[in-house]
């Protein structure tokens, strides 16, 4: 565990209450879910919120996010409104990507979130791009990539790898090792499994974080971005984590222990921060109580604004299959 | 969209089961296996983890982890190496689960597996078959609803089929296994739990071989795959309103049957081609050729094409259900092309 040194009481209280923002909805969303208001799939991030938290916290707004379909959270912390989430999932046409997207499919231009994908290894490349184009205008920003264990067995994941290091990219792979892919573990589908060896072999700086720690997440993504911005090339963080819940909705669970789980559960990441927060005396009851209450108000309003949402008109099911008319682009001669 | 049913009624036979198109395909993998120790399967999920949408349930538990074999999240590296050991006397089925991964094995399949056989000038053999799925209005959004198998047969080498009912899931599956060129085998994630008559004992139907699924007088649906229940239901409507409609399913893209196809146009005039693929560049295209072709002195009408539309699939549900064809859309096609008044 990182030491609670140094850590202030607004700091550690952003923490906590982010990590219950992603809890608290997600909870919602699982309801919601059995009401048949979502639809579809749902993959919940439940336990591994530390990780899309702390790391966040190391990002600018100049910087662009992108993500997998596990992404609500991600989405959240980087600042789309819990409101847009929630009316998304909903199919809602105030959601942030119009009602269109989905669960899997959260885009957000104003935040650079590029998006939930529910391609497994499909995002990755598109993060090196992201980070080809600012090196080519010249723009000192870092392009973060959040992608699972299973990913690392796609080929895409070690084209863009190699691509990133050969042309000394500032790209920031964050690799949410949670032990499995779907119902596949990862001793089954990875010849080795220490993601972050694999990545050095590349050449670009890489470690492993636990993920369960915050405050470990956070200082160790501000170390990597800040060397990527300085550029210091790719960087790559393989951040120890767990989900608690099902893979999706409809996942039977037949491929791991219940005393894993529980097991991985004494560990959640809430209850340790909080724990660390009480014993350093950096959180009252009062004050706890009311972090709460500021994740569920959220949820509540999420809700509201997501049922009281409108269906995208049926005229409009044929825009965006393409570009409507721009004006002109300049290019420079 | 309401749906009602959407089982296929049992045509009455004694020995005859009513199984779920899952369980048909189930037994077709399972009675393949026992009989040719070189079929094994290989995918994500397929093993452990208790398999995608269920259809392999058991087939671990009686072939165990070699032949039921869970791969990494490697799609392009597994659909390989299943080409490759093709190549050298086994007999892969690869479990691909949703038809949008087409994408990714598209290399493997189309510039080795479909391939290899011509340009070694017939030495080599690519006896493999990758079972995948298509079939949106599951709110699973764009990546995850497309129906692409116009890509794959458009592509010369390999052999395409689409299997609409329990009975043809099984009898195509055990063809598929037993032939000796690449087959993509694309089934209706819907239609996994419809139950439907499946004899006894063995059954394989050849690919290239339509079946007529009902028989009708004044208009002619060729329907494929998902599209065949939407067709059914809408020949049903029209019988109440005395319009007779034929169905006929080709069953399988390449080979195509085209002479029943053709045989039923010749006696309705009309035709509609109805397949959940995107309308342009489509498989209906080439089907509506094909009868335009073979049955133009007999045709009354127009041959006209029912496809998704040309969107990607969204998630909304209003909207997402208006991208696929309905029963209704297809009634009412089929009265303006009767002449009959609405
Ligand atoms: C290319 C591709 N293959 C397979 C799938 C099906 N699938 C969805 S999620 C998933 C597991 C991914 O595991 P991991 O990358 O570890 O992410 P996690 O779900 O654990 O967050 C799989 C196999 C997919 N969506 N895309
Ligand atoms: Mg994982």
């Amino acid at each position: 565990m990182t030491p609670t040194d140094g850590l202030t009481r607004e700091h550690g209280h952003e923490l906590l209450l982010d990590m219950l923002r992603i809890r608290r909805m997600e909870e919602r969303c699982a309801e919601l879910y059995q009401k048949t208001k979502i639809r579809g799939f749902l993959h919940l991030y439940i336990g591994e919120e530390a990780v899309a938290v702390g790391a966040m916290r190391a990002l600018t707004p100049d910087d662009a996010v992108v993500a997998t379909y596990r992404e609500h959270g991600h989405a959240l912390i980087r600042g789309v409104s819990a409101e847009k989430i929630m009316a998304e999932m909903y199919g809602k046409q105030e959601g942030c990507s119009r009602g269109r997207g989905g669960s899997m499919h959260l885009y957000d231009a104003p935040t650079r979130f590029y998006g939930g994908n529910a391609i497994v290894g499909g995002g990755i490349p598109l993060a090196v791009g992201m980070a080809l184009a600012d090196k080519m205008q010249g723009r000192e920003r870092v392009s973060a990539c959040f992608f699972g264990d299973g990913a690392a067995a796609e080929g895409e994941f070690h084209e863009s790898m190699n691509l990133a290091a050969l042309w000394h990219l500032p790209v920031l792979f964050c690799c949410e090792n949670n032990l499995y892919g779907m119902g596949t573990g990862i001793e089954r589908a990875q010849s080795e499994t220490r993601l972050a060896l694999r990545a050095a072999s590349y050449r670009m700086s890489a470690w492993d974080v636990d993920g369960m720690d915050v405050l470990a997440v956070e200082e160790a993504t501000r170390r990597a971005a800040e060397a990527v911005r300085s550029g210091g090339g790719p960087h790559f963080l393989e951040f120890r984590t767990y989900r608690f819940r099902a893979h999706s909705m409809f996942d039977p669970e037949l491929y791991r222990s219940k005393e894993e789980v529980a097991a991985w559960k004494e560990r959640d990441p809430i209850e340790l921060f909080r724990q660390r927060l009480r014993d350093a005396e950096l959180l009252t009851d009062d004050e706890d109580a009311g972090l709460e209450a500021l994740a569920s108000d959220e949820v509540e309003r999420a809700v509201a604004f997501a049922e009281a949402g409108t269906w995208e008109p049926v005229e409009d099911l044929e825009r965006f299959v393409l570009s409507e008319p721009a004006p002109q682009r300049e290019v420079a001669s | 969209m309401s749906t009602p049913s959407r089982t296929v009624e049992p045509r009455a036979a004694a020995g005859v089961r009513t199984i779920t198109f899952a369980q048909a395909v189930n037994e077709a993998l399972a009675e393949e296996m026992r009989r040719d120790p070189a079929v094994f399967i290989l995918g994500e999920d397929v093993a452990e983890a208790g398999t995608p949408f269920k259809v392999l349930s058991g087939l671990v538990d009686e072939f165990g982890p070699e032949r039921v074999r869970d791969t990494p999240i490697s799609e392009a590296g597994f659909a390989g190496l299943a080409v490759g050991a093709a190549m050298t006397g086994m007999r892969p089925v690869v479990d691909l689960m949703f038809g949008d991964f087409l994408t990714l094995v598209m290399d493997q399949l189309v510039n080795q597996a479909a391939k290899t056989h011509y340009m070694s000038g017939g030495k080599l053999k690519v006896p493999m078959v990758l079972r995948t799925t298509l079939g949106a209005t599951r709110r699973s959004a764009a990546q995850h609803s497309q129906s692409l198998h116009a890509w794959v047969s458009h592509v010369p080498g390999l052999k395409v089929a689409l299997p609409a009912t329990p009975y043809d899931a099984k009898g195509l599956m055990k063809a598929a296994i037993r032939d000796d060129n690449p087959v993509v085998i694309v089934e209706d994630k819907l239609s996994f739990q419809d139950k439907g008559p499946v004899p006894e004992g063995e059954i394989v139907i050849p690919l290239g071989q339509a079946d007529v699924k009902r028989e009708g007088t004044d208009i002619t649906f060729i329907a494929t795959s998902s599209m065949v229940v939407v067709a059914l239901r809408a020949a049903e409507t029209l019988a109440a309103q005395g319009l007779s409609a034929e169905v006929v399913d080709p069953r399988s893209m390449v080979p195509l049957d085209t002479a029943t196809l053709v045989e039923s146009a010749k006696k309705t005039g009309r035709v509609v081609v109805i397949d959940e693929g995107h309308q342009s560049y489509g498989v209906s295209a080439e089907l509506a050729a094909v009868v335009a072709d073979g049955a133009f002195y007999h045709l009354d009408a127009p041959v006209k094409r029912l496809g998704a539309m040309d969107v990607p699939v969204p998630f909304s549900p209003v909207l997402e259900d208006l991208t696929v064809p309905t029963p209704e859309q297809l009634t009412a096609l089929a009265r303006e092309m009767c002449g009959a008044r609405s």
